[in-house]
């Protein structure tokens, strides 16, 4: 007994490092007129244990253009990185902020090529002068979709119904966030890698507004 | 094209050429040896003027205690330090390197150097080997930015945090961050709460043991390293001595043999040197 114990320090496959550090997520995107509003969970896992309770899962690429990362931690880190210098490297050739389009294309291009070796699924959502605010889903392996509301990540399984029943083209503002965060809060009380407080990310002509809303600030459903 | 006037330049980067084969190797009942991995206890937490870090001091080698008293709170840079978790060799080599890189870039610039640039240093080197380089770091430092804490996972991805823990000991001390850490907390209180949540893993942690090390940052001076800051397992006294006093045992009886000693000298002689003769 005592040695089984002792031998989980000694097996690596037991080891609490081995364990693939990902995002069990709930992540989502809708467009609304004059922008769209992004959001997320909070909770990162390691197996079973919460590596972190406060993860932003919403990541700046540009001014104009965030996306939400779902799978691996590590290689939606890496994939943000880099697109962020491409286009970063873009925009001083091109002279002005670049399209949320160009940065959905080299997410597609990296999470395409690299399709065998990366666990990410991601919504590239953001604000350009030609087509006002899209939302770009980037799945697993490497496709992508231009959508009017998308959702991702495993706790999304749970709200499908949810989304399709609730969402109406060219919401106000505050419709659009009050959408985005139900559907959020219904996710992560359903999924179990799912959780924490919901961040927000609404983008417009002027920028982005970050905003979370805590757990006892959500909204309350049917918990029986 | 190869030749052996032109040898190939090999592709730079790590080869994964092999994986396949170690996997049939080890399913077929041969398996890579195991290296060095230290169960462990490594936290680090923001407090009112910098970054304190902790961790303890056992090393294991599966079951066996193989350093009681190892240094895992390595050097990185004057303004920031890293802990180390995972498979030791690994730790150490990577906030070598790391290191080396962080004073080349000090010396290039002439600045100190943010703790950002060690954190992205440190990812994009773990991300490159896939999970290959078994090192869990919290990397603490202060900058012109203020404090900051980063936890680092073997696969490449960060968290920024003002507490964090990390090891198989992490459990424990995280309990006790959660319980007890604020924000702006002076040096004192901060120390006590770190030198707690080490001792939670070196107590309930098989994997940690030993000593307390600390790492104190300041946002205004030099970082201090309070090497073995405490004991937390030093060895008890015997209640009770087994030594017999001197005479417990009775003498029956007494014989004494008087021992002829020869003395012989032996003295080494030393040949006489012969000059070689010269011829012209």
């Amino acid at each position: 007994m005592a040695a089984s114990v002792v031998d989980t320090y000694a097996d690596p496959n037991m080891s609490w490092m081995n364990a693939p550090h990902s995002t069990g997520t709930s992540i989502m995107a809708c467009e609304f007129d004059g922008g769209v509003v992004i959001g997320a969970d909070s909770r990162t896992t390691t197996g079973a244990y919460i590596a972190n309770r406060v993860t932003d899962k919403l990541t700046r690429i540009t001014d104009h253009i965030y996306c939400c990362r779902s799978g691996s931690a590590a290689d939606t880190q890496a994939i943000a990185d880099i697109v962020t210098y491409h286009l970063n490297f873009h925009r001083m050739e091109l002279g002005e902020p670049p399209l949320v389009q160009t940065a959905a294309a080299i997410f597609r291009e990296l999470c395409y090529n690299y399709r065998d070796s990366l666990v990410a699924g991601i919504l590239v959502a953001g604000w350009d002068k030609k087509k006002g605010g899209q939302i770009y889903s980037v799945p697993i392996g490497g496709m992508v979709q231009r959508q009017a509301v998308s959702i991702g990540g495993s706790g999304s399984s749970y709200v499908y119904g949810y989304v399709d029943a609730n969402f109406k083209p060219n919401m106000s503002k505050e419709e659009a966030k009050k959408f985005v965060t139900n559907t959020l809060t219904l996710a992560m009380l359903r999924d179990g890698s799912s959780g924490g407080v919901v961040r927000l990310g609404v983008i417009t002509e002027t920028g982005v507004e970050r905003l979370v809303i805590l757990g006892d600030q959500l909204p309350k459903f049917y918990e029986g | 094209m190869a030749s052996i006037l032109v040898p190939e330049i090999p592709a730079p980067g790590f080869s994964f050429e092999n994986c396949q084969r170690n996997a049939f190797l080890e399913q077929k009942g041969f398996p890579a040896p195991k290296a060095t991995k230290t169960g462990t206890t490594i936290v680090g937490i923001i407090y009112a003027d910098g970054v304190i870090l902790g961790a303890d001091t056992r090393a294991t080698e599966n079951t066996v205690v193989s350093d009681k008293n190892c240094q895992k709170i390595h050097y990185l840079a004057g303004n920031m330090y890293c802990c180390g978790a995972g498979t030791a060799a690994d730790t150490e080599m990577t906030t070598q390197t790391v290191a080396s890189q962080l004073e080349l870039q000090r010396l290039h610039t002439g600045r100190t150097v943010p703790v950002a640039t060690a954190a992205t240093l440190l990812k994009r080197m773990l991300f490159r080997y896939q999970g290959h380089i078994g090192a869990a770091l919290v990397l603490g430092g202060v900058d012109r930015t203020g404090p900051h804490i980063y936890c680092i996972y073997p696969h490449g991805s960060v968290d920024k945090l003002p507490y964090a823990t990390m090891g198989s000991g992490s459990l424990a001390a995280m309990a006790v961050f959660e319980a007890r850490w604020k924000p702006d907390m002076n040096e004192e209180e901060g120390k006590k709460l770190v030198r707690d949540a080490i001792a939670a893993g070196i107590f309930n942690d098989l994997g940690s043991g030993s000593n307390v090390d600390l790492c104190v940052i300041r946002t205004t001076g030099p970082a201090q390293y309070l090497r073995t800051y405490e004991e937390a397992n030093i060895k008890g006294k015997k209640q009770g001595s087994y030594r017999y006093p001197l005479g417990t045992t009775a003498v029956l009886k007494q014989r004494i043999i008087p021992l002829e000693v020869e003395s012989v000298t032996v003295r080494p002689v030393q040949p006489m040197e012969v000059e070689a003769s010269v011829s012209s």
